[in-house]
């Protein structure tokens, strides 16, 4: 038996757990090493991140984020394409969305401005992640070095925009005007108090419809049939007739439009401006979300989840435990993705043993 | 004199699976033995526990009388056990000396080790008459050469125990024979061969004994002397192997596919296929003979739309194959919805998704045909499709859940036909159909193509197996670098002459 052969909730759901559980462990070691004790650690972080209703607020606000880039890393993987750009697809998206919201806050209703915001979004985050695809189809340039690139292209690009053109005339902070309130993504916590004053809003649900159109397409459609076949074999692709260029361009400007529309989240549902560097990092965190949940819509929320608790989580303990800095998070999230991603086999052979021993 | 490999009792299974069921035999010392068996007959496992890789559950080996625990391919080695693998185990861009060398380096520094290595493979070429430079790169080295390569590999590690598994599958004529020149020279110094193969002639031809499996079991073990390829057909399949398949007599119909003065270069220039003119009629079976690599993969590649040629034509049903596209990408679902449907030689690169299971395979390339409502796929007739062409085409097991890769490449090639054949084309397109498989699913897949053809179906077939050609065949092109360099009627059928025709000889 291999690792492709094993049942899936073995592949799914055990060897996932045992990768996070390692990766914690490790955590929980290098938190006693630093003169606090891990369990107590541990408390707080899953009390502030999920039983404190604001907490779980803030939680279930990162997560809407990194579904949208999870997302959009999983999509491009399904067509065996490493997208590392969403960091910078986000961003460029971000870019999109706010041009929208410049021209049209003044004079559109808060129910069109927000679908013109994603539209916005989704197209510079598309075209952003459209480049890359376009040179691999047709020049074989390799997706993980021109998306790589484009991360530091979009980050100079962006400074460039953002300090030239966008920064209020007399002001000093270098981001955009705040936008008018109308702009503004109707927060959860009108319809639930107990969430208190956190930016959970609708882009949760956006998040939820998003994962819902993810499964259908790649699991029950054609397209989905040709995208996952252009991955797992580029020959019989061509043979069963899938225009593998125009699938590549196609699948990398869906990856970007999603990644694109992590933005939406950010800036509509919290800042209501565009500020420097304003995606920190969650399009890397998509990465990770995408590897663990193994491009599986519920896996890609369920990792969403456990990454928005962890900066949650982590952000209190910091507060609560001097001698734990905020990195901490960090470094758990690498070692997250070093065991789900790097790793995330290491448990199979056991497994595999288990499950044949108790057949046999 | 005492054997020099004795099984004893082997039993081994996965999960549910029985690989080997209580298989005990004896090899002798200095014999050339054969094994034989269909796909899934345990001849591997068997193998593979001989070295090392497996650990069977039940039973004993005894080499040269006393019994052994091999527990892993490095104490097989040592035992004096060598494997030549049916993909060459070789590091491609590194030299015959280093590949020797790779895991015997003897210290961190290989110059001095590197000499002594070097003239002790040039005295074993001159001993075994292999004609291996080993200081030649791997990848500049025939097919032949490079099997040599790990014969060589094995005599150097002082292999007295030489297991060859389907040594010949890659091998052209010759080639096949300077190999078996080897293994009777080998043979000639005491050593012991196992030759695992599919094919009987080549049993009867070097073999001094055969063990026959079947289902995990030994069903027979007799002197080649003593036996036949038919006898021993009948043992593997467990039934009797019926040589000539019954078919209509021959009255082809309409052209369906006219092929005029194609021309194919690769990127440097290089004619791959040139001057090639034939027609095809309905209800015909027209076979290509020909050394494997003489242009038969790039003509099927061009008629299925999976590549396009240089110049030339080709009518199909009257009309001209768009030839002037800009580029291959999405051809062959054009090609399919005409009606050409087309059975690719490299099964496991092109006709299937390893990681797909069954059912998702039997979609391939239809699945634009399977679409419903907002291009979703209705799954409920997917699975009856499925499940009736399993059954119609006897594929074992008829799971079509299971991943396509756990299936034999018999079944995988089955489920490739059957999808081919339900799509009802009017050419059909067949590269290698029964290479890899084993007997029972040969007769099977013959059946098929002649109820096709029957049927009223053109089909074209590739074959590098002159006995399939001569089973299925109307009419046969032979091909020559890249040319047609003659055709012959059915009856005319003269292996003289084909072979002839292989080697470029035109006729005067």
């Amino acid at each position: 038996m291999t690792t492709n052969d094993m049942p899936r909730w073995a592949t799914g759901i055990v060897l996932p757990i045992l990768n996070l559980l390692s990766a914690l462990l490790v955590a929980a070691l290098v938190i006693h090493l630093l003169g606090e004790d891990p369990v107590e650690s541990m408390q707080i972080l899953i009390n502030s991140a999920i039983v404190n209703p604001e907490g779980l607020s803030y939680t279930l606000f990162y997560a809407s984020t990194f579904v949208f880039t999870g997302l959009a890393v999983s999509i491009a993987m399904q067509a065996g394409l490493f997208n590392i750009g969403a960091e910078g697809q986000m961003y460029f998206g971000g870019l999109g969305l706010t041009l929208a919201m410049l021209a049209f806050d003044a004079s559109l209703p808060w129910y069109l401005l927000i679908p013109v915001g994603m539209i916005g979004a989704a197209l510079f985050g598309g075209l952003w992640a459209f480049i890359p695809g376009y040179l691999q189809a047709k020049r074989g340039s390799h997706i993980v070095v021109t998306t790589i690139m484009f991360n530091f292209i979009a980050a100079s690009l962006m400074n460039f925009v953002i300090v030239k053109y966008l920064i209020p005339p007399g002001e000093q902070n270098t981001a955009s005007r705040v936008f008018s309130d109308a702009a503004a993504l109707p927060p959860l916590n009108a319809w639930f108090p107990v969430l208190g004053d956190t930016p959970l809003n609708i882009s949760f649900f956006l998040a939820i419809i998003a994962l819902v159109i993810y499964g259908v397409a790649v699991s029950r459609s054609a397209w989905g049939y040709k995208l996952r076949a252009t991955g797992l074999n580029k020959h019989a692709a061509h043979y069963a007739g899938v225009k593998i260029s125009a699938m590549i361009i196609v699948t990398m400007l869906i990856s970007g439009a999603l990644a694109g529309l992590g933005a939406v989240n950010s800036i509509m549902g919290s800042t209501h401006y565009l500020s420097l560097n304003f995606v920190g990092g969650a399009g890397f965190v998509g990465i990770a979300i995408a590897l663990m949940g193994r491009q599986h819509p519920f896996g890609i929320f369920l990792s969403s989840v456990l990454f928005g608790a962890l900066i949650q989580g982590g952000f209190d303990l910091s507060l609560e435990k001097p001698n734990i800095p905020t990195e901490t998070f960090i470094f758990i999230q690498g070692l997250i993705i070093l065991f789900c991603g790097a790793m995330e086999n290491l448990y199979a052979p056991v497994l595999i043993k288990l499950i044949k021993g108790k057949k046999g | 004199m005492q054997p020099a490999v004795e099984f004893r009792g082997i039993s081994k299974h996965f999960g549910a699976v029985k690989a080997n069921t209580d298989v005990s035999f004896a090899i002798a010392k200095g014999a050339i033995h054969g094994l034989v068996g269909e796909n899934g007959a345990g001849k591997s496992t068997l193998m593979s526990i001989l070295y090392g890789y497996y650990h069977a559950d039940g039973g004993e080996i005894l080499l040269d009388g006393q019994a052994r625990q091999i527990r892993s391919s490095q104490e097989a080695i040592r035992l004096g056990i060598g494997m030549v693998h049916q993909h060459f185990m070789l590091v491609e861009n590194m030299t015959v000396l280093d590949n020797v060398m790779l895991g015997t380096e003897g210290g961190f520094r290989l110059s001095s080790h590197r000499a002594a290595t070097e003239k002790k493979l040039r005295e074993i070429c001159a001993t075994y008459r292999l004609d291996v430079d080993p200081l030649a790169t791997i990848h500049d080295l025939s097919v032949g050469a490079q099997q040599r390569v790990e014969i060589l590999k094995q005599i150097y590690r002082s292999a007295n125990i030489l297991i060859l598994d389907e040594p010949t599958a890659v091998l052209t004529a010759q080639e096949t024979e300077s190999l078996f020149q080897i293994l009777r020279l080998f043979k000639e110094q005491g050593k012991t061969i196992i030759l695992i193969t599919h094919k009987l002639q080549e049993i009867m031809d070097i073999t001094d004994s055969v063990t026959v499996m079947r289902a995990g079991r030994v069903v027979g073990a007799v002197q080649t002397a003593a036996t036949s390829k038919e006898e021993l057909a009948n043992m593997m399949v467990g039934r009797p192997i019926e040589n000539n398949l019954p078919r209509a007599p021959y009255n082809p119909g309409q052209p369906v596919l006219e092929v005029r003065d194609l021309q194919l270069k690769d990127s440097t220039g290089v004619a791959l296929l040139e001057e090639i003119g034939f027609t095809l009629r309905a209800g015909e079976i027209v076979a290509i003979a020909g050394v494997s690599g003489n242009g038969q993969s790039e003509l099927m590649e061009i008629l299925s739309g999976m590549r396009l040629p240089t110049s030339g034509s080709a009518d199909f049903e009257g009309k001209p194959l768009p030839f002037d596209r800009h580029d291959a990408d999405g051809l062959p679902l054009v090609y399919r919805h005409l009606g050409i449907a087309h059975v690719p030689e490299d099964r496991l690169r092109d006709g299937v998704v390893k990681n797909f299971s069954v059912m998702q395979n039997t979609v391939l390339g239809y699945q634009d045909h399977l679409k419903g409502g907002f291009g979703l796929f209705d799954f409920k007739h997917i699975a009856a499709r499925c499940e009736s062409l399993l059954k119609e085409f006897d594929v074992r097991p008829p799971n079509p859940d299971l991943r396509i890769g756990l299936l034999s490449g018999g079944n995988q090639q089955k489920v490739v036909i059957a999808r081919e054949v339900l799509a009802k084309p009017k050419l059909m397109l067949v590269g290698q159909p029964t290479r890899g498989v084993d007997i029972g699913t040969i007769e099977a897949i013959h059946t098929q193509l002649l109820a096709l053809r029957d049927a009223g179906v053109a089909i074209l077939l590739v074959s590098v197996e002159l006995e399939e050609v001569r089973a299925l065949a109307d009419r046969i092109l032979v091909m020559c670098g890249g040319r047609i360099t003659g055709e012959l009627k059915i009856e005319e059928f003269d292996t003289t002459r084909i072979g002839l025709l292989m080697g470029g000889m035109h006729k005067s």
